[in-house]
């Protein structure tokens, strides 16, 4: 019997699905927060979840029979779900927005490890040359130069700037190796955006954000969002290009011990380079976040 | 017997041929997993299957030969030590804490790898073990209780001829000895060791038939039966040190006993000592450029640098130079301590740390000198770094170590018995206009580290390429300022009189302060200066970090002004 998330956890808005991937009349199924929850999409196109019963994938409903539902919003194309009391509204990304942009989800990827620890995956640089090599990062450029982190009170979230690396080729329309400069923002326990110099135009940055929605405690699913300023690569270039950057992560994530995210600072042996991380960790304990962690003892 | 963590008992947990060249190989024992890896020396290593950084696994790491490296983030650990050797998100730092990997003890016997939880009890062969020449049985895995396992194994005896249990987990069956390896509460694996057969695959393929079928059998049964709970290994904690990044040196004071293994002449006016344990147990993980303290029979310290390459943890070797003029430091070394001594010396200490982040290493060694760069060397050399050495003597009777920089594989230049203005050329030569991503180490006499810091400099080195160690400041230290300082940490405030450094100032005033050349040249004593002018007198820190005033050595240096605040 798994155990019953925190209230922080449980009120959060979750990501569920890519809303256009969600086929009109059909149901889906997945898991969030250790429960079975089906969604669909009516002729509206608007989503629509709720907490499954004895629906199976692929089942055939009409959107318009479900009465029993759970709030929902669609944002940055995906669908969000809650499963207590949402108090806030979704963090903004107002560069989304933009005219110009090309946005794009780029796949939901199950992992067999804790959102935390993916999403403390996603703030970190030292791994490029390792993980990404000749990609994010190649040997022997490995120096995590000195950034700052803050955590924005105001805001809410943590965000680290000025964070800085020599990367071989930085996205689809880099053509050599560059210092890019990345700032990292976590507005939400199990979501993180990064803004990186953009090759094409030095006044503008890409955005990536990682959506992870908490399976159970031990799996997530990584739902990717792209919006670039890219006029030459195709949306399946840009796609493939992620989630060639994701896969491999995945590996890695999932040959991590333990598979929670430890919160005891003494549990790992952190570095100057893990400076974002360190403030992520303290931040969820400050939150009360026990899903997903283990916590540190009192 | 319900199976424990902590239980003492010796199993083995491979067999030698697991371990091929530059393999890792992930075993478990007890609810725990492990990386074992053979490093090309032929040691045997048993980790804790999880980097202390980030808790990835380091059975999908890479084996480097001497060196573990994590996938993650290429943290290296050493062959026996499991100490951290290098981060490479932070390639100017020597990792200045003490980062170990949890460690297993390991043996090596007849074709198999033997482990244990912990080191509460010796490595004993089973009776008879030593008279026969053994040959291991293919590992068969087993979905089953151990205890339920070994009874199973027993029961394989003829009625006429009952097993002889052996202590544990093991027993006699005829000729044939079988070991149960607990890999947790509800796996085994099976593992045998029979006499050296005529015919070794009719003899493999009849007991992998009769395995097999107990296997089948054996999980047959156990699948009628509830699973047993897997055991529950706890995740040692790491130090508050570590957990807590500070960055201090490692204090001095804690020496230990090392026995003079071997004494030799290595070249014209130069000794080689080999230091070891007493007990044969390895020495303490050094990094690239790290000298030692050697308290010496006569009551003096001196640093010596460590010569040895990656995850070479056996002994240490260090160079001594024969002085003629020396007062009494490598004088006492050279002629009065002999083979079989014991010595006092610290634990490595790093003020010289090698950067493997660069395109291109350019190492530069006078004289004596060598020794740190030999080290250097060895480690870019394992790790197949673009590096070139030069050598500089006198005489080519006075080239140390020839033997150890015949074995590297890089570019190896010895020059010899050139003019000063000579050497000058050669070095601009080989330096060459400075280049993104290269790096220049220089160890060897004073006049010859100023002329390769201004030659570099002059070529567009930046202070933040070259790089390089004193052995000693032979500057005059002009001591004849008095002074403040005020420590804004231990909230106290001393009053610097002329006669007397900074550091003995603390340390009469019941302070720990850690420091080890006190002459202004290693670095130990380096401290952060927070308010006031500092009249530098080191040849440790270069002309950037000096213009800075935000840093100092409280061994010599002094103020310009009355008063300094430090980080103290």
């Amino acid at each position: 019997m798994p155990k019953a998330p925190d209230q922080t956890t449980n009120d959060l808005w979750h990501v569920v699905a890519a809303t256009e991937e969600l086929a009109i009349g059909l149901v889906e199924t997945t898991l969030l927060l250790d429960r079975r929850i089906a969604l669909t999409r009516g002729l509206d196109g608007e989503p629509v979840v709720w907490l499954a019963s004895d629906e199976e994938n692929g089942d055939e409903i009409d959107a318009e029979t479900v009465l029993d539902r759970l709030p929902v919003r669609t944002a940055y194309g995906y669908t969000w779900t809650c499963l207590g009391t949402p108090s806030a509204e979704l963090f903004p990304i107002p560069e989304y927005a933009e005219a110009d942009r090309t946005n794009m989800s780029c796949g939901s990827i199950g992992i067999h490890v804790s959102a935390p620890r993916a999403v403390e995956n996603f703030l970190d640089m030292g791994h490029f040359p390792y993980v990404h090599t000749d990609i994010l990062g190649s040997e022997p450029h490995t120096e995590v130069k000195e950034y700052d982190v803050e955590v924005s009170e105001e805001r809410d979230e943590v965000l680290a700037t000025k964070c800085k690396f020599i990367q071989p080729m930085a996205a689809k329309s880099a053509t050599g190796a560059m210092e890019v400069e990345y700032v990292y923002r976590v507005p939400h326990p199990f979501c993180s955006v990064l803004y990186k110099s953009c090759p094409e135009d030095e006044s503008r940055r890409d955005v990536i954000g990682i959506f992870l929605q908490p399976m159970t405690e031990e799996t997530c699913r990584a739902h990717l969002l792209q919006s670039m300023i890219d006029s030459y690569s195709t949306v399946t270039d840009l796609r493939r290009f992620q989630q060639t950057i994701f896969g491999q992560d995945k590996p890695i994530l999932e040959n991590q011990y333990p598979k929670k995210l430890p919160l005891d600072p003494r549990s790992e042996t952190p570095i100057r380079a893990d400076k974002s991380a360190i403030a992520y960790r303290r931040w969820l304990s400050q939150k009360g976040i026990t899903y997903g962690v283990i916590p540190q003892a009192s | 017997m319900p199976l424990s963590l902590s239980d003492p008992t010796w199993y083995p947990i491979a067999s030698s041929e697991d371990l091929p060249f530059r393999h890792v190989y992930q075993g478990q024992l007890l609810g725990r997993e492990l990386a074992v890896w053979r490093a090309d020396d032929g040691n045997v290593n048993v980790w804790e299957n999880r980097c202390l950084h980030r808790g990835v696994r380091l059975s999908i790491g890479i084996n480097e030969g001497q060196e573990l490296k994590c996938q993650y983030h290429g943290w290296r650990y050493a062959n026996q030590s499991a100490g951290c050797t290098y981060i490479p998100a932070h390639p100017a730092d020597a990792p200045a804490r003490r980062i170990e990997n949890r460690k297993y003890p390991v043996k090596e016997a007849f074709g198999l790898i033997w482990s244990a939880a912990n080191d509460d009890q010796k490595f004993a062969p089973f009776a008879g073990a030593e008279s026969t020449d053994w040959f291991p049985l293919r590992p068969m895995p087993v979905n089953a209780a151990p205890e339920d396992v070994l009874a199973g194994l027993a029961r394989l005896a003829p009625d006429d001829q009952p097993a002889d249990l052996l202590p544990g987990m093991a027993l006699r069956l005829g000729t044939t000895v079988y070991f149960v390896q607990p890999v947790d509460a509800g796996r085994s694996v099976i593992r045998g060791l029979i006499e050296k057969p005529a015919d070794e695959v009719a003899t493999l393929r009849h007991y992998n038939e009769t395995l097999t079928k107990l296997r089948d059998r054996l999980e047959r049964a156990a699948a009628k039966k509830p699973a047993p709970e897997p055991l529950q290994p706890v995740f040692e904690k790491v130090s508050a040190d570590l957990a807590s990044m500070p960055d201090i040196a490692i204090p001095r004071g804690n020496t230990m006993p090392v026995v003079v293994k071997r004494k030799w002449q290595s070249a014209d006016g130069v000794i080689g000592f080999e230091l070891a344990d007493r007990d044969g147990k390895h020495l303490p993980t050094f990094q690239p450029g790290a000298h030692i303290d050697v308290h010496l029979p006569n009551g003096l310290i001196r640093q010596y640098s460590i010569t040895n390459g990656p995850g070479d943890l056996s002994s240490y070797v260090i160079g001594v130079k024969q002085e003629s003029a020396s007062k009494g430091g490598s004088k006492v070394l050279v002629e009065t301590v002999r083979e079989g001594d014991v010595l006092a010396i610290s634990e490595p200490r790093n003020n010289f740390p090698l950067r493997r982040d660069a395109t291109r290493t350019v190492l530069i060694a006078g004289g004596i000198g060598i020794t740190p760069l030999l080290s250097m060397a060895r480690f870019l050399d394992k790790s197949s770094l673009n590096y070139e050495l030069h050598y500089f003597a006198r005489t080519g009777d006075g080239l140390a170590f020839q033997s150890e920089l015949a074995a590297l594989h890089g570019k190896v230049d010895r020059h010899i018995g050139l003019a000063r203005e000579a050497i000058k050329a050669k070095v601009a030569e080989v330096l060459g206009q400075y280049q993104f991503a290269n790096h220049v180490y220089i160890c060897g006499p004073g006049a010859m580290l100023e002329m390769v810091q201004e030659t570099a400099a002059s070529l567009g080195w930046p202070d933040d390429a070259i790089h390089f160690e004193y052995f000693q400041n032979d500057k005059v230290i002009d001591s004849s300022s008095a002074f403040d300082v005020e420590l804004a940490r231990s909230a106290m405030t001393l009053h610097v009189p002329a006669g007397k450094t900074i550091l003995e100032t603390m340390r009469e005033a019941g302070l720990t302060v850690p420091s080890s050349c006190e002459q202004g040249a290693c670095g130990t004593c380096l401290t952060t200066v927070m308010e006031g002018e500092v009249d530098h007198q080191d040849v440790y820190l270069n002309k950037t970090e000096k213009a800075s005033n935000t840093c100092m050595m409280t061994c010599v240096s002094r103020a310009k002004s009355g008063r300094l605040v430090l980080d103290i």
